[in-house]
């Protein structure tokens, strides 16, 4: 029963952080016709009070919508590079498994080559290809993601196409096809489905790394990387707040990500539903 | 007529399991094969249902030959072998509930608006009660799920089953209701069988005769 009760909090609580930022980030801007980069010289580093509820930075903006604004882009980025690398992992993941022989190899040895790379530099490599942008960031976490997903997707592949039960359809008269489509497309989907989920607070996070190096989206731009970057300054000035709620809004809203992921994989596995009695 | 002929087989071209076997299965007739673990005779098995290429050797099936395996062979050919494996648990997708288990081969073969009066028939044939019937193969205990798997593999009516350590994992009762629940649907269809084991007591008193396998190869044996 606490079994339940810990999966039922978990639930919860993702889902209500998720839906807070979702309408927060869906609807403030369009309502709250305020331009997030009006610059005010009077009212800089204001901490923060009822009418500047995050405080205000260096140089005046209300950081309450700078940080909206930035989760904005923040999980815009996320949820597209989330997407475009679990689809390309997919792709070749099953590709591989499915067909083995030289196809796997040649694949797999693609995914080590990438792989050799550390992640951050393979990124900074894609960015510095284009001009600033959210599509190049998209891009760079989309070509430093989808290897997980690829190689997720691939075992499950393999240990699938040599159990038993896809001999039983063979036998059964299925095509190729079928077995693919009805056997083994629902095994792997959820496991996908679930790497793209945890992939978004990565990719979250790799956009802010790159914001914070200054490569990531251009500077006057909000994001949560680009906040925590033009922050620092003010930290070292004994300005705390400019940095604590950038920072809290991308540690927070990735918690509830991987925790509703935690969810949905828990209840992926028809064993483990039993077990919750959901 | 289900005839091997000096078939290789194996999972190593270098290092065959065994070589040069020969059996000969006439229609209406049951055979068993016996012999140890790890002889080769699950792979004997597969070759026999078509699921596993042979190194070497010839395999008629009903005076054709056959040249292609799994996907690629004929699907009459394919459909007209029933097989059963020993694990139900890995036999099993288990996302598909057991209503769906016994009469996915109809699906699988374009023959769908015969599903519902199929599977009122192989259930009780295979002694799997309505309730069982919605269940997922991890609601169920291995015996409930060995049933539904019988019930899969005589779905498309094939003209042979192939019955690989059925039993092997279940207790005595319910080896006597598959057994019997096999031998009902032979008198009912004349169908020919080759039951894989290595309990000598049961593969004697359920098949015409058995086949000793013995140095890697099959030897006949008395009734």
């Amino acid at each position: 029963m606490a079994d339940r009760r810990t999966h039922r909090l978990r639930l919860w609580t993702s889902a209500l952080v998720v839906g807070v930022v979702l309408l927060a980030v869906l609807l403030v801007p369009p309502l709250v016709q305020l331009d997030e980069q009006a610059v005010d010289l009077s009212r800089k580093l204001l901490p923060p009070s009822w009418e500047h509820p995050f405080g205000t930075d260096d140089l005046g903006r209300d950081l309450l919508l700078r940080c909206v604004y930035g989760l904005r882009i923040s999980l815009l980025v996320g949820l597209v590079a989330a997407l475009v690398a679990t689809v390309v992992g997919t792709a070749v993941g099953a590709a591989a498994g499915a067909l083995g022989g030289w196809t796997d190899r040649t694949l797999m040895r693609l995914v080590d080559a990438f792989s050799s790379v550390p992640h951050l530099l393979l990124g900074i490599f894609v960015v510095a290809l284009f001009r600033p942008g959210v599509w190049p960031v998209i891009a760079s976490v989309a070509v430093t993601h989808w290897l997980s997903t690829a190689r997720i997707v691939r075992s499950e592949v393999l240990s699938l196409r040599t159990r038993p039960f896809v001999d039983a359809a063979v036998s059964g008269g299925a095509t190729r096809w079928r077995v693919a489509v009805r056997h083994l497309l629902p095994a792997v989907l959820p496991q996908a489905g679930l790497a793209a989920v945890l992939m978004v607070p990565h990719a979250m996070w790799h956009e802010s790394a790159l914001s914070f190096l200054g490569l990531g989206l251009p500077s006057h731009q909000a994001s949560l990387g680009n906040l925590v970057q033009n922050a620092r300054s003010s930290l070292l000035a004994g300005y705390g707040w400019p940095t604590l709620f950038p920072g809290l809004l991308l540690i927070v809203p990735t918690l509830a990500i991987a925790g509703l992921a935690g969810v949905w994989r828990d209840r992926l596995n028809p064993r483990r539903r039993s077990e919750l009695m959901l | 007529m289900l005839e091997l002929d000096g078939v290789t087989a194996g999972y190593d071209r270098r290092a065959p399991v065994f070589r040069g076997a020969s059996l000969t299965v006439a229609p209406g007739e049951s055979v068993g094969l016996l012999g140890p673990s790890g002889c080769g005779k699950s792979t004997l098995a597969r070759v026999a249902a078509l699921l596993h290429r042979p190194d070497a050797g010839r395999f008629v099936l009903d005076g054709t030959e056959v040249r292609a395996w799994r996907h690629r062979a004929p699907r009459e050919l394919r459909t007209a072998v029933g097989v059963v494996f020993q694990q139900p648990r890995m036999a099993a997708d288990p996302r598909l509930t057991l209503a769906d288990l016994l009469v996915e081969p109809l699906r699988a073969t374009g023959r769908r608006a015969e599903a519902p009066a199929r599977l009122a028939e192989l259930a009780p044939a295979v002694g799997l009660t309505p309730d069982l019937l919605g269940r997922r193969p991890h609601e169920v205990s291995d015996g409930q799920l060995q049933r539904a798997c019988l019930g899969r593999a005589l779905a498309l009516r094939p003209r042979w089953l192939i019955c690989d350590e059925m039993t092997a994992m279940l207790d005595a009762s319910t080896t006597a209701a598959l057994v019997a629940a096999v031998e009902a649907y032979r008198a009912d269809t004349g169908a020919g069988l080759l039951a894989v084991g290595h309990d000598r007591v049961l593969l004697s008193r359920w098949c015409d005769r058995t086949v000793e396998w013995k140095n890697c190869l099959p030897a006949e044996e008395g009734p």
